[in-house]
Parts: C-alpha cells; sequence; structure tokens
C-alpha cells in the first residue's frame, strides 16, 4: 500500500533560538527533507539610511556601530574611510596603526562568536560558545581600556579617533597575543579531528565557486569556496600593504571549510597585530579637521574587509553638514543570496547548520 | 590595487559597440540611457577586454528630477573596476530592466531598492517588499516620503 | 513526488495577510499601555499583610525566573554575556533560556522593536503562562533609543506589552541588568495572591458532572 504524502510549510523563526537574530525562513517539507525555502527579514529594519540623511556626518558614527553590532569597530572604519575619500583628509600615522591593531582584534572577536554560535547549532550546547565567551571577553576588556564600552564603541572619528590609548593598553595586549595562540590551539585539538562535527558539517551546504562569484559573495563564505579575492591583499586600505600576512583559502565550501577558514583567520589577525605593535609611532590622533565637516559635492565609495565580508559606504554629499545619500553595502545580505541553492535537498537540522555557517548578523541585513 | 577605470575611456568603447547610448562620461562614471542598460552590462560582463564579473553593489539616489542608479561592478581576473549609472526620470513608475540574470547578487538589492524608492526592475523573477511589511503605504528613502 | 503549487517562491497572499494583521496592531498600539504598579499602592499595602503562604510562593517564584528568548538586536549579546560565565545569571536560578514561551516567566526584550516583529512578540508574550514579567532593557527598549524618529520603529516596547522594571544603557551593561532582575526579584517579592480554595460542595457537583456515572 502506498501512503500518500502532501508537503506542508513550517515557519522557522522569526524568534528562535538558533536563527542568529529575527531571521524567518518558510519552509515547505516533505517529511524532513527541505523542498523549497523563502527567507523573510525585515523584522529589524530601523531606516539606518533615511536616519543618516539627518545626521551630521560625526552623527552617524554611533548609527554605523548598530549595523554588524558584533564587529563596531569595522563598520566605523568602512565609515570614515569613506568620509575621509570624500573629503580628502589625511590621517596621521599613529591612528592608522592603531585603527589596524582594533580592526584585527575586532575580527578575532567576531570570528569568536561565528565559531561558538556554529557550534551551538551544531549541538554542542553551549559549551565551546562558552569557551568562545571566556576570550572574548578579554577582547572586550581590552576595548572597554580604550573607550568606555563593551558592545558599541563608537571609537573611530573622520580623521582619526577618539582618543590615545592609555598606558596599560599595549601590555595587556601583549599578554593577550601571548595567550591566544595557545587557547586557538585548544579549540583545534578539541574540534577540528571530532567525529561529531566531521559528519555534521563535512559535505553539508556545498557552494560551488562559480555560484559563489555569481552571488557575488564576499568574506569567508567566498574563500572557502576556493576564491583568492580578499580586500585587504587585493585593493589595500589603510596601511595594509605595510604587513606581511596569508590569506585562508578552502577548497570544498562546505560548513567544514567555512569554519576551517574562520580559524585560520584568528590566527593571521594575530600575526597582523603583533608587526603593528612592533611600529606603531608616536605622534596625533587626529586630523584638525572641523567637527561639522562639510565635505565638497560628489560621491565616494570605500570598502573594508569586514569580518563577515565586503563592506562598503557609497555616500553622495551636497556641502552641507549631513550627507545627502548614505547606503550601505551589506555584506550578510548578499551572501544570503543562494541560501534556497544550499538548503534544498538538506534536512531541517542541517538547514540549521547551514545557516549558521555563513555568519550573518540581522543587523546587516536589514540596517 | 584595484584600478578604476576612467569613464570616458570606456564610454568611447561602449560607443562603438552601442551607438547613441552613452548620456555622459566623465572621469568618475558613465551614465547610460536606462532602456538600453542590459545590453550594456551584458556587454561588459562577457567582453574579455573588460571581464565584469563581479558586482560590487547597486545604490539609488533621489535627485528631486530624476532618480539615479549606480552600479559598480569589478573584475577579478584583471583587478579593475567601473562605476556605471543610469537615470530615469519618472516619478510615477520608473522603470529599469534588471540585471539579475547576469548577477545573482542583485536580487535582494533590487527587491530593496523597489522596496524603499518604488523603482520597478522589469524582468526580476520575484520582485516583492523586503524589508518593510505588504501594506506600507509610501516609499520611505524618497526625499518627499514625509 | 509531485508538488502542486509554483516552485520558486510562496504566494503573495500569506504576505498581504500579514501585512494588514502589522497595520492593525500598529492602528491599536498608539497609547503606551499603563505600568503595572500596583505594588505602589500605599493604601493596598496597608491594608493587606503578606502572609507566611505569600512569602514562600513569592520565594519560589524569584528564585528561579526562567527567561523566554526574544533577541532582536545588539543588547542580546550583553544578555548572553550576563549568562555567560563572568557576569553568571545561574547563581539566581536563570540560567534557563527556554526557547519555548509556555515554559517562561520572563520575556527580556533585548533589542530594537520594529512594527514588522510586533505581532511575534505579543504573540509570545500571549503564550507566556501568569504570572508573567517583562523588562525593558535598553534604550531601544525603553523608548524607541537612537532610532525613534524613525519611520519603522516602535517607541517602546510598552505599546505592545506592558513593563514591569527599566534597565536603561545602550547597551546595559551587564552589571546594570544584574541590578534590574535584582530589582525585579524585590518585586516579586512583594506581591500579595489570593489563595481561593473551591469549598467541598464545588468539589462534589465539580466531579458529579465530570463523572459518567
Amino acid at each position: 500500500m502506498v501512503l500518500k504524502t502532501e508537503p506542508f510549510m513550517l515557519n522557522i523563526g522569526p524568534v528562535h533560538p538558533s536563527t542568529h537574530g529575527v531571521f524567518r525562513m518558510r519552509a515547505t517539507l516533505d517529511g524532513e527533507v527541505i523542498v523549497d525555502i523563502e527567507p523573510v527579514f525585515g523584522y529589524l529594519h530601523r531606516g539606518i539610511e533615511k536616519l543618516a540623511e539627518e545626521r551630521t556626518y560625526t552623527g552617524i558614527i554611533p548609527l554605523t556601530d548598530r549595523l554588524d553590532y558584533l564587529a563596531s569597530m569595522s563598520n566605523n572604519l568602512a565609515y570614515v574611510l569613506s568620509v575621509e575619500k570624500l573629503a580628502k583628509i589625511q590621517v596621521p600615522e599613529r591612528a592608522e596603526y592603531l585603527r589596524v591593531i582594533m580592526a584585527e582584534l575586532q575580527r578575532i572577536a567576531s570570528h569568536l562568536i561565528a565559531v561558538g554560535a556554529f557550534l551551538n547549532d551544531c549541538g554542542a550546547f553551549f559549551t565551546p560558545f562558552l569557551y568562545m565567551f571566556r576570550e572574548r571577553e578579554k577582547i572586550v576588556d581590552l576595548f572597554e581600556m580604550v573607550s568606555g564600552q563593551r558592545l558599541l564603541y563608537n571609537y573611530m572619528r573622520i580623521g582619526g579617533l577618539s582618543q590615545d590609548i592609555p598606558d596599560e593598553f599595549l601590555p595587556a595586549l601583549d599578554k593577550f597575543i601571548q595567550q591566544m595562540p595557545g587557547f586557538i590551539d585548544e579549540y583545534d585539538r578539541l574540534l577540528a579531528e571530532n567525529e561529531l562535527l566531521l559528519a555534521r558539517a563535512k559535505g553539508v551546504g556545498i557552494l560551488p565557486k562559480e555560484m559563489a562569484i555569481d552571488i557575488c559573495a564576499s568574506g569567508p563564505v567566498l574563500r572557502a569556496s576556493g576564491v583568492q579575492w580578499d580586500i585587504r591583499k587585493v585593493d589595500p586600505y589603510s596601511i595594509y600593504d605595510r604587513f606581511e600576512f596569508d590569506i585562508p583559502i578552502g577548497s570544498a565550501g562546505d560548513c567544514y571549510d567555512r569554519y576551517r577558514v574562520r580559524i585560520e583567520e584568528m590566527r593571521q589577525s594575530l600575526r597582523i597585530i603583533k608587526q603593528a605593535m612592533e611600529q606603531i609611532p608616536p605622534g596625533e590622533i587626529r586630523a584638525k579637521v572641523l567637527h561639522l565637516v562639510r565635505p565638497p559635492i560628489g560621491e565616494a565609495y570605500a570598502h573594508i574587509e569586514a569580518p563577515k565580508g565586503e563592506l562598503g559606504f557609497y555616500l553622495v554629499s551636497d556641502n552641507s553638514i549631513a550627507p545627502y545619500r548614505c547606503h550601505i553595502r551589506a555584506p550578510s545580505l548578499i551572501n544570503l543570496t543562494a541560501l534556497r541553492e544550499m538548503m534544498i535537498g538538506w534536512k531541517v537540522q542541517d538547514a540549521i547548520i547551514i545557516f549558521g555557517s555563513i555568519d550573518i548578523t540581522m543587523g546587516e541585513v536589514d540596517r | 590595487m584595484t584600478v578604476s577605470l576612467s569613464g570616458s575611456e570606456v564610454a568611447k568603447q561602449i560607443a562603438e559597440r552601442f551607438p547613441e547610448v552613452v548620456s555622459e562620461a566623465s572621469d568618475q562614471a558613465v551614465v547610460v540611457k536606462s532602456e538600453s542598460l542590459f545590453e550594456v552590462t551584458e556587454y561588459l560582463k562577457s567582453n574579455p577586454g573588460f571581464d565584469f564579473d563581479y558586482l560590487n553593489y547597486i545604490a539609488a539616489v533621489d535627485y528631486y528630477d530624476y532618480f539615479e542608479l549606480v552600479y559598480q561592478m569589478t573584475s577579478r581576473e584583471h583587478n579593475h573596476s567601473l562605476i556605471l549609472k543610469t537615470r530615469c526620470c519618472d516619478r510615477d513608475k520608473p522603470t529599469v530592466p534588471s540585471v539579475v540574470s547576469l548577477w545573482r547578487g542583485a536580487d535582494f538589492q533590487e527587491r530593496e531598492i523597489y522596496d524603499l524608492m518604488g523603482i520597478t526592475f522589469e524582468g526580476h523573477p520575484n520582485l516583492k517588499r523586503i524589508v518593510l511589511w505588504e501594506g506600507f503605504e509610501g516609499y520611505p528613502l524618497r526625499k518627499d516620503y514625509l | 513526488m509531485e508538488i502542486n503549487r509554483r516552485y520558486i517562491y510562496s504566494d503573495i497572499e500569506l504576505d498581504k495577510a500579514e501585512g494588514e494583521q502589522i497595520e492593525a496592531l500598529k492602528a491599536r498600539a498608539q497609547e503606551p499601555f499603563p505600568d503595572p504598579d500596583e505594588w505602589l499602592d500605599e493604601e493596598l499595602k496597608r491594608n493587606v499583610l503578606l502572609t507566611t503562604v505569600d512569602a514562600m510562593i513569592n520565594w519560589a517564584r524569584r528564585s528561579s525566573v526562567w527567561t523566554a528568548i526574544c533577541f532582536p538586536a545588539c543588547c542580546a549579546f550583553e544578555f548572553i554575556a550576563a549568562n555567560a560565565s563572568r557576569f553568571d545569571l545561574a547563581r539566581f536560578g536563570m540560567e534557563i533560556l527556554r526557547a519555548s514561551p509556555r515554559q517562561a516567566d520572563l520575556m527580556v526584550t533585548a533589542g530594537t522593536l520594529t512594527w514588522k516583529m510586533a505581532p511575534q512578540v505579543r504573540r509570545i508574550y500571549d503564550q507566556m503562562a501568569e504570572p508573567k514579567w517583562v523588562i525593558a532593557m535598553g534604550a531601544c527598549g525603553i523608548s524607541g533609543g537612537i532610532f525613534r524618529s524613525s519611520y519603522a520603529v516602535v517607541p517602546g516596547y510598552n505599546r505592545i506589552v506592558p513593563v514591569d522594571v527599566y534597565v536603561p544603557g545602550c547597551p546595559p551593561r551587564p552589571e546594570a541588568l544584574i541590578y534590574g532582575i535584582r530589582m525585579l526579584h524585590n518585586k516579586i517579592s512583594r506581591e500579595h495572591t489570593d489563595i481561593v480554595l473551591p469549598s467541598p460542595a464545588d468539589i462534589v457537583d465539580k466531579a458529579r458532572e465530570l463523572s459518567p456515572f
């Protein structure tokens, strides 16, 4: 006797412990196998692009913090680079070095949460997540020393930084760099050859190389599919061309490769920080820029390699104290384009893992 | 370093292939007419001298008389980039051809521009509101939204 | 197996129905809910003495408050940091983050609320069983915060649900959140529960109603 079956629609989210924020997926299931999936987002759309048209250039910096709230320093950096390109402002050397140190520390912090949340989705209920949080607390302590805030720093300003680092920052940073490689090795020992992780993540959710280029993905998602494209090497911004570092590339484009690319990127970030720390010159922290800066009429686009991908700001100015238009190129939104292709044919449990491995932040997707 | 191609140079090459299509060309960008956007972008993607296979972003700006759409594209092979613009002057029902069949990454970005600015993209497989809810009145990012 | 609907994306009627729900909620939510502050009422405190039963019930309720997951935005990470090893919330009995709102007592609203998300938050609040409390966390929870003048943001959670404790900050430090949770514990310890025992006649009537004989 043949059983008659019918597909049904299951709503995953928006309030779900593993959707990394308020993300909703309308999945059409045949038993447990996914037949079709539609992502629905916009539950965190706060209208940042419209709000940016009524604030001054310096007043937009706190708004940019809240875009990808796990990597505030990177968002700040992308925005101030764009304004400096528009207004042709030269940044002092010391500020450039400190910006690089902050951006790379932020990359480590963001990847720690990405890896922890991914393992949380795989079923290792909170143990690796709390291990990663232990390290992240140390990084957050360093940031608190510098800017006074734990999560949304508002530290960079147009033309430099808002304040200089205190004396105890560099010794504390040194101590952190001595200890951190040991911790990353500890995670690797615990997780890299772990049978459960290999069974759940290897070969799951493959993003082939042509599709990754077609959807204009960026960041670890693109590099895990085998494409050699990192903006720090290809189009260096700030002073990244003075440092030596490698770019980890994956081969298969599955969830396991994305996880490994992130772990390796953390090691390379430590290398960059060490080189930057040796070369910091003394000097000014901020160029002499008006508080209500009025860039000349024109437009500019500056992009950086944020932990999630290529983050860019497109600014149009009409010589007033607020931008005419501020458009944000969000990496998480564009990385999500292939979600449907990556998930069709897999089961619901794998869908959660595939979604977790792309590593998105809803503040960026919805803006 | 990614080289930004000069708009005037590229405009000459486009004009050889498609006459009467380029409206303006400056050092920064090339402005083409909106009806021929799809042909020009297809030519820019497939021509081996240009080979633009990566679309950085699509942005829409509201200058009170017209809407301007800005496309920036990069070539991974040659490591150069270009800014292409197009204008549509209709305030009530602006329409522009969609480039989703060339770069799939434009999918969500075009839906968002439809949602927030009201510009319709012909040829898009699924054009509906994405960040705001159905039933929202108006297009918030326009300059005349209250 | 055959699927007899369009393969590509789901229908637009679903979206339209949800949109109408959101617009209806927006029209209803023009005034904020009044804060539940009967416990501050002086006359009530003089007339009613808290009994030992109350003390026991309140102790049980405040010592293991379980949180419902509702984490839109950035404050979520300060809540998770409060749960993590440095600022341990497990010492208050609160380390459980239940996915199901039916098993939860407390909703900590950690993030900006948009009109699109508002019906879902209201639905979670309705699914929680009594007694339930709400902590509005962060500037976005209290009044809309830095996004107040935006077209898509609800100006404060008290338009949608009644709020017990407001914790300011953007985002509030885990220590501030723990202070807010202690304030909530104080509030719970002053509540009075009326215990109504049914009379024996009622019990017999009910039993007769339910039994088939």
